[in-house]
């Protein structure tokens, strides 16, 4: 939320022409990295965040003192060993943790650029975050990964940059935004928007936050991540530190509870106008109708490997629609692996503590790092 | 089960495209990619089997052959195995016919249900079968179709499917079956193993 973090960022003076029609440059990509690059430059990862996340990976995430988003996954001794391959993480323009976005004050009013910040697409992130790979020096990525909004990433960068990476690994995403998910966007950016406090996106010019809004956008959000039967098992109908009903409208239920403090802890890290143009990004997806409703021809110039992975409970982006790009991959011989693993905690799985998730994606960059290497030699 | 790998590793040429139907935990997989080809898929229907699969660096897809094998372009596998599994599926008959679209050549093996050991079971003890190769009681078995080499033998020359090859194998015996010795291979061997094509 434009605090002064300390956080390491480049400028792209290279202009970027977006998928709205205009043009951007010297904009800032604020990212992070963790382990070290090899000599060969063959072991980097480039991890991509989901609509919440940001570069904060592994680690102590500095603005929320808590773990990073993906703890579980990345760091030392992990399924993606920082001992082993140097991670890369940005946060996506739009973002609002020191990347280009609506919070980056212009520097010739001295305001945030508020809604006047363009309309931006996942293929617009992905072209951003590949000026950083090209600052970086690496040639080929050996792995993309990403879960959600992070796995679209994936698939984008794959289309756009067939042969930068050797592996890549889409995570409970989709291809193509349902319209059940455009549906619980709207609800949140509506949300944002009905909040008096918003001012049309201009309310830092106010010192004002659309913090009400924000926090039932999240709220409604946070639901979809999870499933019926976790929250029946976790919360069921337990109360709130109470022994009884108080007949009125406080938190009786511990999930009344639990949603308004989700709802109040995001609003402290996360901009409402970054809330607004990411979900607007996610609803724009459509790899196949960029490739004109052939989704295989999105990924026919490439040799990249690919494991697509999916969760049973999880109902925001099913297993069916995670199956079409295997499909997709399938119909032009692509090497694609795919599973789906059993898990109750809905869409938000794979950012938990689900084991066979865990092992199963650790084996398999682990064990497929080394036949790439070993075939190298 | 070493014996049957190198038989269906005998039939492959090096260095093609090769798809194993109901993997398992990717043992043939793993065994061929050591011996014949690097370039080799796999399609189970458990998911802990997939996710051994997986974490061996296999390319595994969790799906079910009678649904999932549409997804693949005709001819798109130099060879599709599909290793003692013919008898598990629903409808057997569909299964092959995709098995022959995907693939240019198609390697079946199917456990015996004609191999005397089986016969006897049923002809002097009076009850279904269980053997080493089909170790399963009737009332848990997932084979849903059993068959005889002679069934499947018979089966291909009615549906006009080429028979390249045609093994048979007991224990670790193996021999050629033919037109005129298919009878006595059908009551002498405990699996069969087909090279065929469309």
């Amino acid at each position: 939320m434009n605090k002064n973090i300390n956080t390491k960022k480049i400028i792209i003076s290279n202009s970027l022409k977006l998928d709205c029609g205009k043009e951007i440059n010297n904009f800032p990509i604020a990212f992070e990295t963790y382990g070290e690059l090899n000599s060969e430059k063959s072991n980097a990862i480039l991890v991509f965040h989901a609509l919440t996340g940001d570069q904060y990976v592994s680690g102590k995430n500095p603005i929320t003192n808590k773990d990073g988003w993906w703890s579980y996954v990345v760091g030392e001794n992990k399924p993606i060993d920082t001992n082993k391959f140097f991670v890369i993480c940005a946060n996506v323009i739009g973002g609002c943790m020191g990347s280009y976005g609506p919070s980056t004050i212009n520097e010739s009013t001295g305001k945030q650029i508020g809604t006047d910040f363009p309309i931006i697409t996942i293929n617009d992130m992905v072209n951003a975050q590949y000026e950083l790979i090209k600052y970086l020096k690496i040639e080929k990525l050996f792995a993309v990964v990403g879960g959600s909004m992070g796995g679209m990433q994936v698939l984008q960068f794959v289309a756009n940059f067939p042969d930068k990476a050797k592996l890549a690994i889409p995570i409970a995403c989709t291809s193509s935004h349902s319209a059940q998910n455009i549906a619980f966007n709207e609800l949140g950016r509506q949300a944002i928007m009905a909040d008096s406090k918003w001012e049309n996106g201009f309310y830092s010019n106010y010192k004002l936050n659309p913090d009400k809004g924000l926090a039932v956008a999240r709220m409604a959000a946070h639901i979809t991540y999870l499933s019926e039967k976790g929250l029946q098992e976790k919360f069921g109908r337990k109360l709130q530190d109470r022994d009884s009903l108080r007949y009125g409208f406080e938190a009786d239920f511990q999930i009344e509870s639990y949603l308004r403090y989700q709802g109040s802890v995001f609003v402290d890290r996360f901009d409402a106008n970054s809330y607004l143009y990411i979900t607007r990004a996610m609803d724009y997806f459509d790899l196949s109708k960029q490739y004109k409703g052939n989704l295989s021809d999105a990924f026919k110039e490439t040799k990249t490997k690919f494991f697509v992975i999916s969760f049973t409970s999880d109902w925001l982006y099913p297993t069916s629609e995670n199956r079409e790009i295997v499909i997709a991959l399938n119909s032009i011989g692509a090497d694609v692996g795919f599973v789906e693993i059993e898990s109750d905690k809905g869409h938000d799985s794979f950012l938990l503590d689900v084991p066979s998730f865990l092992k199963t994606l650790g084996d398999y960059i682990n064990s497929t790092y080394k036949v790439i290497n070993e075939r190298r030699i | 089960m070493k014996e049957e790998f190198n038989i269906i590793s005998n039939l492959i040429e090096e260095n093609t495209r090769v798809l194993d139907v109901g993997c398992g935990n990717g043992d043939l997989m793993k065994f061929l990619q050591e011996n014949k080809t690097k370039d080799i898929r796999g399609l189970e229907i458990s998911k802990e089997k997939v996710q051994n699969c997986l974490s061996k660096g296999l390319t595994v897809i969790e799906g079910n052959a009678e649904s999932d094998l549409k997804q693949f372009p005709k001819s798109s596998f130099d060879y599709v195995i599909l290793s003692q599994t013919l008898q598990a599926f629903l409808n057997p008959e569909l299964v092959i016919n995709e098995l022959l679209k995907v693939g240019k050549k198609v390697i079946v093996t199917i456990p015996n249900f004609g191999y005397w050991r089986v016969r006897l079971q049923l002809l002097f003890k009076g009850t279904m079968p269980v053997t080493e190769n089909l170790p399963h009681e009737w009332y848990n078995t997932p084979n849903l179709h059993m068959c005889t080499i002679k069934d499947f033998y018979n089966f291909c020359s009615s549906k006009n499917i080429k028979i390249f090859k045609s093994i048979a194998l007991k224990k670790s015996r193996i021999s050629e079956i033919n037109k005129s010795n298919l009878n006595y291979k059908n009551l002498d061997s405990h699996l069969g193993i087909f090279l065929i094509e469309s």
